[in-house]
């Protein structure tokens, strides 16, 4: 048995599963025991997919989405990583705010929701705040971390080729921390993606994925409501692959960083 | 005052050097509180905006000592807890029983995997009208939605374990003569463990998160999700900020208190990993 012909049966196998488990939900869905509504067959959740794409809501409300989670998102890399890195580099800094920020992370970021609402209304400001809130922490704790642990011997040995603050910083400090920077930013954009769904539940707006689940769930449309788990899934799913694997590979193992974040 | 305490502390013992260092360090941080605790007070009093909206931090004593005194808090947190637990006990049997038997097996692997890897990045609060739906309103479909979502990281981190298992620990238990149970239970598991645990502590993190904004939307009965959500309504913002303090030191409790003791027992003492 190759590798090969292993790899080719794992695929089979894989392809047997889907199509067992998308059988049987169907199967499920047309038997009756559950209420149609609840329990749409796969055919009616593509078609209320495809309706909601072609008339451009589901386009709006996706847009409406990554507005809140870029935005926020945003907010978190500019405050996430210069204090990270002051933390890392000011003993004071650090002595200041790491207590704060230890103090801080363990309220989830949904706690904070309805304060929010009473404090900045409903719309785009309260989402945006939370998702930065979400964000901000695994920002900061790894950059913090990966500029701690950038190895001193490669200070000495610029410091002593002769390379200023400015230098040691750019071409040093920075290159030497990004496998951090970048896993930091991977694990923001995750917990933002999961935050703005939940304060688009609950700070209810008129558009976003989150809001449009959740407004489903009081017509019972359970088909518009599958239809939008797949999107928000693809959308994450598309992110996590797509924007943070090229980065990386444009960056960090481009500059041969990789191994030395695993070890 | 710090200087008052300085004093007396030092009066206390005054030969002993790590006294005032470990005193030296609880000020460094409490300093920073005491900063920003200050600054929410000028806030508050200056009334910038609303008192009712941004209470000072004695009106959120006081009804942190009001609810926890009439017993309502307590009675939250509970609830809060025992939901936790249920959700992330359940969790933790689903997430480790598919994780081991996907890092044993090859044909449960090829069968678990690809709907694993469709579910699990979807942000766990997305199904939660779905489940409300399917199972009603109240406590089972939040902990059912809990056990759900915390089951993904348990799940992944012990099909890393076990496929980490050094192969030639197994080989060399095997040709010592181990049975398939005693080689899963003193090689593969103490093995896996390191990564098992992480996989929990990271299910319980995502399980407190979720469960905060799922009591908030299933309308249970009580619990500080539902505190603070309700008490929106009618503009109790000290009650609010009482529920999240208490909701802060839960998290920061799980943290420290269970799994870093666990951690301690266990993996530490076999020498998996120094700490």
């Amino acid at each position: 048995m190759t590798e090969q012909g292993q790899r080719t049966r794992s695929v089979l196998r894989a392809a047997v599963t889907l199509a067992a488990a998308a059988a049987v939900y169907e199967l499920l869905a047309r038997s009756g025991y559950f209420a149609a509504a609840l329990l749409p067959t796969i055919p009616a959740i593509v078609r209320a997919l495809i309706a909601m794409l072609a008339d451009g809501t589901m386009i709006q409300h996706a847009a409406f989405t990554m507005y809140r989670v870029m935005f926020g998102f945003g907010l978190a890399i500019a405050v996430g990583i210069p204090l990270g890195i002051l933390m890392a580099r000011f003993q004071r800094v650090e002595g200041f705010f790491l207590p704060l920020v230890s103090a801080l992370m363990p309220i989830p970021s949904f706690a904070l929701v309805p304060l929010f609402m009473l404090w900045f209304g409903i719309g785009n400001l309260t989402t945006i705040l939370i998702v930065f809130y979400a964000a901000t922490f695994p920002m900061v704790f790894n950059t913090w971390s990966g500029v701690r642990s950038v190895n001193p011997w490669w200070l000495r040995a610029a410091g002593a080729m002769g390379a200023d603050e400015q230098k040691l910083f750019w071409k040093v400090i920075i290159p030497g921390a990004s496998p951090f920077i970048i896993t930091g930013m991977r694990q923001a954009f995750l917990r933002a993606w999961i935050a703005v769904v939940g304060a688009e539940m609950i700070a209810a707006s008129d558009w976003g994925l989150g809001w449009v689940i959740f407004d489903a769930k009081e017509f019972l449309n359970a088909d518009i409501m599958l239809a939008s788990l797949v999107v928000i899934g693809g959308i994450g799913f598309a992110f996590e692959r797509l924007v943070f694997g090229s980065i990386e590979r444009a960056t960090v193992q481009r500059w041969g960083m990789v191994r030395m974040a695993k070890g | 005052m710090q200087d008052a305490v300085t004093t007396i502390a030092v009066g206390g013992a005054p030969d002993r050097p790590q006294a005032r260092e470990r005193l030296r360090v609880v000020v460094r941080n409490v300093f920073p509180f005491i900063v920003v605790g200050a600054i929410w007070e000028i806030v508050a009093l200056a009334g910038v905006f609303p008192r009712r909206l941004f209470p000072t931090l004695e009106e959120v004593a006081a009804s942190f000592i009001r609810l926890t005194a009439a017993g309502i808090l307590p009675h939250h947190a509970l609830e809060t807890v025992i939901r936790l637990l249920s959700g992330f006990a359940l969790a933790a049997l689903i997430g480790v029983t598919i994780g081991v038997l996907m890092g044993r097996s090859r044909r449960a692997e090829d069968i678990c995997l690809p709907l694993v890897s469709i579910c699990a990045p979807i942000p766990g609060l997305a199904y939660a009208p779905l489940f409300l739906l399917w199972f009603g309103l109240g406590n089972i479909s939040a902990v059912l939605l809990v056990g759900f979502v915390s089951a993904f990281p348990i799940l992944f981190n012990s099909w890393t374990g076990v496929k980490a298992v050094k192969e030639i620990w197994v080989r060399s238990a095997q040709s010592m003569g181990a049975d398939d149970r005693r080689l899963f239970s003193h090689v593969i598991l103490p093995g896996a463990l390191p990564y098992i645990l992480t996989g929990l502590r990271l299910g319980l993190a995502q399980a407190w998160r979720i469960l905060v904004a799922v009591e908030m939307l299933a309308a249970v009965p009580w619990g500080l999700g539902w505190l603070i959500f309700g008490a929106r309504e009618f503009l109790n913002t000290d009650t609010m900020l009482a529920g999240i303090a208490v909701i802060g030191a839960i998290g920061l409790g799980l943290e420290k208190l269970v799994f870093q003791k666990i951690e301690n027992y266990t993996v530490v003492r076999w020498g998996m990993i120094t700490s």
